[in-house]
């Protein structure tokens, strides 16, 4: 038996310790806002928190989460409107979507980091990959985000 | 009122055939089907098959496309939305039912997502549901307050009638108004009095999707699922010899293998376990003979086609041989282009159930008509029997389509047959990339002849490579004519009085498909770069020989000169900072983009910014097209600086993110799309932005390196600053 702690919530879990964290998440407790892209750690669909740093779940093996606290998109905050969240409503980032979880966890976490990030820290800490090319208001949005939070 | 489905057979015909464009009888209720439509039910009234308006005066409009990103959610409804006069605050949109499209006689026409063809094959029937709607609407208040219909006005969701100083909303009006029989002479409004088309509305889609709640086909749940994944035969046209099942037998979480034809499904408790038992499963294939081909013979056998005989004329003006043989100045040059993979974020998947007496599937389908077949005829069973939930997409690009490129419908269906549960087949992304249907290979020859003035008199244009419809649908051509291999090359819009274009068919075993903006993708590149070529070879400036070529031509004149004046074509530029043009027109819409690159001493690219005008005709959401426009040239720009899938032993080579690269934020340069809406004509906006990056970037790189780039991608090339 495994313990986790994810958005709040502690879970006895009965799973292969080998197990990365994403499929714990979206197969063993149905929180399906982390998604696959890649299974290798490159595009950060999969993107969640670990104790606040961004992490790569699919790469992330759950064994090795510990006693860390797990903070997905759904968890990210309680109603929803976290700053990001809000940033990019009003910029209307998302095209298909399917990135944009992974890309508002590494926003998020990039302005915990860095509450004002210039262009620079952008480019070197947002590395998902936006197969429908969403980068030009992902940028906007975060800055926007910044001068809010 | 048509019928297209005097019997199974012409469905299918039709169904295979529909691109849209479709009479607008066909997607109002019928009077047969108006018992069905003129139905309330507690989800509301459905005025007609577009539009169910609630008591509470939510109006849901009904999506017959599929979002993939490229914004139709929200573009549809507003065309739908525009004629009806709702209050668009109380708009939802929800995706219209496969099933029902069969069983009410493709009453939502076709449901095709692909060739930027939504707006454009659909705006005149959906705004037309709309008028009609609305006219029903006024008519049942009318009727209830015994006054002319036409003294009543409607307005955000309310009918007023002026003289008497009443109002009914139409939530209250809506049950009445469906029982009544549709008018058929409705008269649209002119573009003039729109005033919703044309707003840079917010997509209805977004609060959903920064909350991660949109449900993709990767996210379906289902009681009692079971997860499958799959090795597909690695060898495109190869089949499945033997597996030995003993090596996983007892892995947990591991319920069975399921063997296809030419592919290995390992279903279990979740993806992951299924995926670990996969990988320790020895699979013996057998490669159906195309094991030894690799991208070297590809290559030969594309290049041969250049100078072949068997070339198919498919456009012969003048007399280019004895033109050019005359001209003062030739100009000649050979281009190529790789293979494609699509690496939509979302991996190929499918859920499935089959029962004895019903096939249901949940799946991210650009062509739910088609899944729908396709799930019948997989599972043995009429299509009536068949319920497909178009879940959203993680991205498309073509990839999900084509009946043919949907393999992923029999191969779920197959699974779920012989498991008997709901089954959600997974790809990994390894299998997504190889096992895909590229965007072809293809190369260009092309000899032009210009005067001593530099004007052009002649241009041969030879294209050689396989054949999308080949793959997709090989009934559909005769003698390797394949036209639209040819498009953006065929219909260019550059005065040409003398010009052949021919193309020589070379299919290979590599399954290919239709890839974001399909053939322009690599034939704006072979044009624009030569175009290029031919300004430089006659000291022309490359703007000014486009507008030469297009002096003929007002609209394409209005985008080219957009672009140039937004870019400030020939101000003078940061040191080391190159421009470069290119032009094309795409699906009913004319784009020019201008790119500013620069190559560092290390000979690394760089793209600074990139300038585009677009022309679609009407505009109903500009916000969206400056969205398309900017991810289209992320598209682009990836491909050409990295995209490439090679071949070895009969096998693709890339597998995933780190050996398929994506351009990515870091590299993203400044995108400025200015609209020069012509309001001649509906044009799409999805692709038409992505083929003239390529060109327009190795333009600016000749302009930086005097190299020109002849062949793709930019990161086999070696670039020198000049």
């Amino acid at each position: 038996m495994l313990r986790l702690n994810i958005n709040g919530e502690d879970h006895t879990l009965d799973v292969d310790p080998d197990m990365p964290l994403l499929w714990v998440l979206r197969d063993v407790l149905g929180l399906t806002g982390a998604k696959f892209g890649c299974g290798i750690g490159q595009c950060g669909a999969c993107t969640v928190h670990i104790d606040g740093q961004a992490i790569r779940s699919c790469v992330t093996v759950v064994s090795a989460v510990g006693e860390s606290k797990v903070v997905t998109i759904e968890g990210l905050q309680r109603h929803g409107d976290h700053p990001v969240q809000q940033a990019w409503l009003e910029h209307d980032v998302p095209q298909c979507g399917y990135c944009q979880p992974g890309m508002m966890m590494a926003a998020a976490a990039l302005l915990k980091a860095t509450p004002h990030p210039t262009d620079a820290d952008i480019d070197d800490q947002i590395t998902n990959i936006c197969r429908c090319g969403t980068y030009v208001r992902i940028r906007q949005a975060i800055h926007t985000a910044a001068a809010k939070g | 009122m048509a019928n297209i489905m005097p019997n199974r057979r012409g469905f299918l015909i039709s169904a295979a055939a529909a691109t849209g464009g479709l009479m607008l009888g066909f997607h109002l209720p019928s009077d047969t089907s108006r018992a069905v439509a003129a139905e309330t039910t507690d989800k509301g009234a459905e005025v007609n098959a577009w539009i169910v308006i609630q008591p509470d005066e939510t109006v849901t409009i009904r999506v017959a496309r599929a979002e993939m990103g490229q914004g139709i959610f929200t573009a549809l409804p507003m065309l739908v939305a525009e004629e009806l006069d709702c209050d668009w605050h109380k708009v939802r949109a929800e995706y219209a039912s496969p099933a029902e499209n069969f069983r009410r006689k493709h009453i939502f026409g076709s449901m095709l997502t692909g060739g930027s063809l939504s707006v454009r094959t659909s705006q005149d029937y959906l705004r037309t549901a709309g008028a009609t709607a609305r006219a029903m609407l006024i008519a049942a208040a009318a009727a209830e307050w015994n006054v002319p219909a036409g003294e009543c006005e409607a307005a955000d969701g309310v009918i007023q009638h002026a003289p008497t100083h009443r109002r009914v909303t139409f939530g209250q009006v809506a049950a009445a108004a469906a029982k009544l029989a549709p008018p058929h002479d409705v008269k649209l409004k002119p573009a003039s009095a729109w005033r919703l088309i044309g707003q840079p509305v917010k997509r209805l889609d977004t609060p959903d999707k920064v909350h991660a709640k949109p449900v993709y086909g990767i996210d379906v749940r289902l009681p009692d699922m079971v997860y499958a994944t799959v090795a597909n035969c690695p060898v495109f046209g190869g089949k499945l010899k033997s597996v030995d099942q003993s090596k996983i037998e007892g892995m947990k979480g591991v319920h069975r293998v399921v063997p296809l034809d030419n592919a290995v499904a390992v279903v279990g408790e979740g993806y992951w376990q299924v995926r670990q038992a996969l990988d320790a499963l020895p699979i013996t294939w057998d490669d159906g003979g195309n094991g030894g081909v690799d991208s070297a013979s590809i290559g030969r056998l594309v290049h041969d086609g250049l100078t072949g005989s068997d070339a198919a004329v498919l456009r012969s003006d003048g007399d280019v041989s004895g033109v050019t043989r005359a001209a003062h100045t030739v100009v000649q040059a050979e281009y190529s282009a790789p293979f494609l993979a699509h690496a939509a974020m979302e991996p190929i998947n499918c859920t499935a159930h089959v029962t004895a007496d019903k096939v249901e599937l949940w799946v991210p389908t650009q062509n739910a008509d088609a899944t729908l077949l396709l799930a019948a005829q997989a599972a043995g069973v009429d299509p009536s029997k068949v319920e497909v939930h178009v879940t959203f997409l993680g991205g498309g690009f073509g990839r999900r389509g084509a009946a043919v490129s949907q393999n992923f419908v029999p191969q779920a269906v197959a699974i779920a047959k012989a498991v008997g549960k709901p089954v959600k087949l997974l790809w990994s992304r390894e299998e997504d990339v190889r096992c895909d249907f590229y965007r072809p290979t293809s190369a260009a020859r092309f000899v032009a002849g210009l005067d001593e003035s530099g004007g052009l008199l002649s241009w041969h244009l030879r294209l050689a490579g396989p054949s999308i419809a080949h793959t997709l649908a090989p009934s559909t051509i005769s003698h390797g004519a394949d036209a639209r291999m040819l498009e953006g090359l065929i219909d260019m819009p550059y005065a040409v009085p003398n010009i052949l274009i021919d193309y020589a068919m070379r299919n290979t075993h590599v399954p290919v498909g239709f890839w974001r903006s399909v053939n322009h993708s690599q034939n704006a590149f072979f044009k624009e770069s030569f175009i290029d070529e031919m300004a430089h070879a006659t000291g022309q400036d490359p703007y000014q020989f486009r507008r030469s070529l297009l002096a003929h031509n007002p609209l394409h004149l209005a985008v080219l000169d957009a672009a140039a004046k937004a870019a400030g074509w020939g101000d003078k530029l940061p040191a080391g900072v190159f421009r470069g043009i290119a032009h094309n027109e795409a699906y009913g819409t004319i784009v020019t983009q201008v790119v500013e690159a620069s190559v560092s001493g290390k000979g690394e690219v760089r793209v600074h910014r990139v300038v585009c005008a677009i022309d679609s005709g009407h505009v109903v959401n500009p916000d969206t097209i400056q969205a398309q426009v900017q991810g289209a040239i992320v598209f682009g720009l990836t491909a050409a600086l990295y995209g490439e899938i090679t071949i070895k032993q009969g096998r693709v080579e890339q597998r995933n993110f780190d050996d398929y690269e994506m351009l990515r934020l870091a590299d993203m340069p400044k995108v400025e799309v200015v609209l020069v809406p012509s309001g001649a004509s509906w044009g799409g906006v999805g692709e038409p932005g992505l083929p003239p990056v390529a060109p327009a970037l190795c333009n600016a790189l000749f302009a930086a390196t005097g190299k020109r780039i002849r062949a793709l991608p930019l990161k086999n090339q070696t670039l020198t600053a000049a």
